[in-house]
């Protein structure tokens, strides 16, 4: 019997998995934008799972708010993206350090 | 659909908003169009905001809607606010090749989000209100399209903005999970123990790991030590325009966001909360404060220095009093129209093919442009805490806020922190008045922009001389 435990466990192992691959991650800004959306994905888990539990519709229609969002998300992402590779001919996220001090 | 008109001020900024963005394709890029409709745009809608002061408070669209005096003072202001960003930012943006109409409708949907996110009693609202202004603000960032510090400060920006939310949705969906409502009035009341419902003690614990990753997730968008990281980066690879934009109105939205969750909602957790509010407006203070003094490049000092800020604002609700949150409300309004007069004046010194963004460029400009240099000097000084401007009151009523509610050590960090700040403030000054200039180039204003800098400045003046009608205001929003 799947309980609401083992949702919460993968919803948190997802969560953190994209957390350590933002921190991580010193290659490739895609990767980055990819975590972002594992993230966004973990918690909609969580509030399935909490919302067939609780027996209560409001966590799912967030759910969708949440993935609207997302979608329009991962556009501005792409674009800024492509904004940075017409500047700079690299996506490397190590070589993001013109900005410091 | 109950309660609509509750929304009145937020459905016509849309609505107009819709149709500026459709006008700006059949207008000449090189027209002041888009910019005359924005600016009416806005004063319609802060003169409906405005109406609202007053009123009793009002929960409509199933619970996810409220106004009340805190929601009509704030919003006013960040109308207020947003109006000055247009005025200022108008020729700054004509001059370089950034694309105006879109300029100012991102700006305007900004405005839309921030005004949702202080009307909002639903974390469903909430979290709509924040994407709306983090989405216009990643592309407000990246607008200067051929300049690659921008492009980089853009992808900087986006990366923990989005961290910051998806932490913010993980605390939401915990909140969720131990209370079984997405409403704040009802977790409220939940928590509190004033429903039918009471709370096993494993959901308790669910709802406080929930707000360990809410208080991240608002530090993100506060910038708040240490989840600020990004805040220097962004205030000096972006225009200055957009730095002004980013600095001054999301903070009074980000902090209506602070209150609605933590007390609107979380009240009954704050001595959970207000711990980790309390090292965090300490470490704020030290951190933005100490760092600021090392930079040359002015636009990341004033990021340093917001940082510094937010650590004072902080400070007015770790308290957890009435006092306290009027007092930060205060802080957060006053902090909004000084920081607008010093980047009006950046963007005023900036020309085509020269950004004013380093201290030389400065040097000198109480010899080149005596207005200029006095109106800078009254935000520095207004914004170091010396009487009788307005950041002194500012900052004596939440260190008073803080001493009265057992705080004292916060409130000893801070003034010290405050008379490290003067240095950095007082520099800027210093640079002004007794330097010789570098840059020989006249200064021109356009008129209604020197009126505008004037009001601005004589606000920051005569606020710290009477300050009683902002703080009547503030004391009533938390009545």
């Amino acid at each position: 019997m799947i309980t609401l435990s083992h949702y919460l466990a993968l919803g948190a192992i997802l969560f953190c998995l994209s957390v350590v691959g933002i921190f991580l991650n010193r290659k490739n800004v895609i990767i980055l934008l990819m975590c972002i959306e594992l993230m966004l994905l973990s918690v909609n888990i969580n509030f399935v799972a909490f919302s067939h539990f609780l027996g209560d519709g409001a966590g799912q229609i967030f759910v969708f708010f949440i993935l609207t969002v997302a979608a329009a998300e991962a556009a501005i992402g792409l674009a800024i993206l492509v904004v940075l590779f017409r500047n700079r001919s690299t996506i490397n996220v190590a070589d993001l350090d013109a900005l410091k001090g | 659909m109950d309660n609509l008109q509750i929304a009145i001020p937020e459905i016509f900024l849309l609505s107009a908003t819709c149709a500026v963005l459709i006008i700006g394709l059949f207008v000449k890029p090189k027209s002041n169009t888009v910019y005359w409709l924005s600016q009416a745009t806005l004063v319609v809608t802060l003169i409906m905001s405005f109406a609202q002061i007053g009123d009793e408070t009002v929960t409509g669209m199933s619970g996810a809607y409220t106004i009340d005096s805190l929601s009509a003072t704030l919003k006013t202001w960040i109308l207020v606010v947003a109006i000055g960003i247009f005025l200022y930012s108008r020729d700054y943006v004509g001059e370089r090749k950034i694309q105006r109409h879109e300029y100012f409708v991102l700006c305007l949907f900004a405005v839309a989000g921030m005004m949702i996110m202080v009307s909002a009693t639903h974390m469903l609202t909430i979290y709509l209100g924040l994407e709306l202004l983090a989405l216009s603000q990643y592309a407000l960032v990246a607008l200067h399209r051929d300049n690659s510090r921008a492009a980089e400060a853009a992808m900087k920006y986006f990366v923990l903005g989005a961290l910051a939310s998806g932490m913010l949705l993980y605390g939401m969906s915990m909140i969720y999970g131990a209370t079984g409502s997405l409403d704040l009035h009802v977790i409220a009341d939940i928590l509190a123990g004033t429903s039918s419902e009471t709370l096993s003690a494993e959901r308790t614990i669910g709802a406080r790991f929930g707000l360990t990753f809410l208080i991240v997730g608002i530090a993100f968008k506060l910038g708040a030590v240490p989840f600020h990281m990004w805040v220097p980066d962004v205030y000096e690879g972006a225009p200055t325009s957009v730095t002004m934009f980013i600095s001054t109105a999301p903070k009074i939205a980000a902090f209506a966001m602070l209150i609605r969750l933590l007390v609107g909602g979380l009240e009954t957790l704050s001595a959970d909360w207000q711990q980790m509010l309390a090292i965090m407006a300490a470490l704020s203070m030290v951190v933005g404060n100490l760092i600021a003094i090392a930079q040359t490049n002015i636009k990341r000092m004033l990021a340093y220095s917001t940082i510094s800020h937010v650590g004072f604002l902080l400070m007015g609700i770790v308290g957890v009093t009435n006092d306290g949150y009027s007092a930060a409300m205060f802080y957060a309004i006053t902090y909004a129209f000084t920081t607008l007069a010093a980047f009006g004046v950046l963007l005023a010194i900036s020309r085509e093919g020269h950004e004013a963004d380093t201290l030389e460029d400065l040097a000198g400009l109480g010899k080149r442009n005596a207005f200029l240099a006095t109106i800078m000097s009254v935000s520095m000084i207004s914004l170091a805490g010396v009487p009788p401007l307005v950041g002194f009151y500012a900052k004596l009523s939440v260190l008073q806020a803080a001493v009265g509610a057992g705080f004292a050590w916060l409130a000893i960090v801070g003034v010290i922190m405050s008379v490290v700040g003067a240095f950095y403030y007082l520099r800027v000054i210093k640079f002004m008045f007794f330097d010789e200039p570098t840059d020989a180039v006249d200064i021109e204003i356009a008129g209604d922009v020197t009126a505008g800098l004037a009001v601005n400045g004589l606000a920051v003046v005569a606020l710290g001389i009477a300050p009683g009608f902002i703080m009547a205001a503030c004391i009533a929003a938390f009545a």
